[in-house]
């Protein structure tokens, strides 16, 4: 398995773990009444499931097995593999830090962290599908 | 790879770039609202996301990798699954239109009611593929 395959799975793996403690906490919350606020986690735990361990585990994936594309680079450009990587979990990191705790733009450091998080996932989904699409063909 | 999977796949990454568009708007509005209607775009966003992208990509690549048959057709009868590509997509549009429009309940009832025949029809073809590999029964046969 590719290096870069490696790191997406285990780090899918590790916000596939993270993702389902941090809905614990707040069931957790809910149940003892600890903090009212962990319901704004709630868009983050659905991200970090959807994003973080399902999208990154099929980039993974795909990046491993899908077609080659040609002698020269049989998976693409490694460079920009690594790009998709650091886009989406910096994005997602950043949208950690910021979303729960943004309030309509009252603090403009926790919006301007939104706008970044927001910037580098469209980006790590956009160069994913430019990367990935010639390597969709028939054998 | 073989069409049906090329089609379910191309149409999944199409559907990825369409959700991660509408989640950085939302996200965006979130930080910086801009346009309170946005809020509107997020069944939508859901919908491309978990049917559009994630449901497509695994049906088309299980169209692809599951085991075949030891003789022609290899991926037994294809037209459920063609059928369940077309009307997954139909299912996914109608749904996504019936979120723009007022009372649109029915049209929401027939999109889901259309994604629902289409994992039907999926399940259908892939059921006999779910076996052991052609070569593994090939060679049981020859024993």
């Amino acid at each position: 398995m590719p290096t870069l395959s490696r790191w997406f799975i285990k780090t899918g793996l590790v916000y596939f773990v993270a993702s389902l403690l941090l809905s614990l906490l707040q069931k957790m919350g809910a149940a003892g009444e600890i903090w009212s606020g962990l319901s704004a986690f709630t868009p983050l735990f659905y991200h970090w499931l959807m994003l973080g361990w399902i999208t990154q585990i099929i980039i993974g994936v795909s990046w491993w097995m899908f077609p080659r594309r040609d002698r020269e680079q049989p998976r693409g450009s490694e460079r920009m593999g690594w790009v998709i990587y650091g886009a989406l979990n910096g994005g997602l990191l950043l949208r950690a830090l910021s979303e729960p705790f943004v309030v309509r733009g009252t603090d403009p450091l926790l919006s301007g962290l939104a706008l970044l998080a927001a910037l580098a996932q469209w980006l790590a989904g956009a160069l994913y599908v430019a990367q990935i699409w010639p390597r969709v063909k028939l054998k | 790879m073989p069409k049906l999977s090329v089609y379910f796949i191309r149409a999944a990454l199409l559907y990825l770039l369409a959700g991660f568009t509408l989640g950085a708007l939302l996200l965006t509005q979130k930080g910086l609202p801009f346009a309170v209607e946005i809020w509107l775009l997020r069944p939508l966003h859901i919908e491309v996301v978990i049917f559009g992208w994630i449901l497509q990509l695994v049906m088309g690549v299980a169209f692809w990798m599951m085991p075949r048959f030891a003789e022609a057709p290899f991926r037994g009868d294809e037209r459920p699954a063609w059928l369940a590509f077309i009307c997954l997509n139909l299912g996914i549009w109608l749904n996504l239109i019936s979120f723009l429009i007022y009372d649109a309940a029915l049209l929401g009832l027939a999109g889901r009611a259309l994604e629902v025949l289409a994992i039907v029809l999926f399940a259908r073809h892939l059921w006999p593929r779910i076996k052991p590999f052609a070569d593994k029964l090939a060679a049981k046969g020859r024993e």
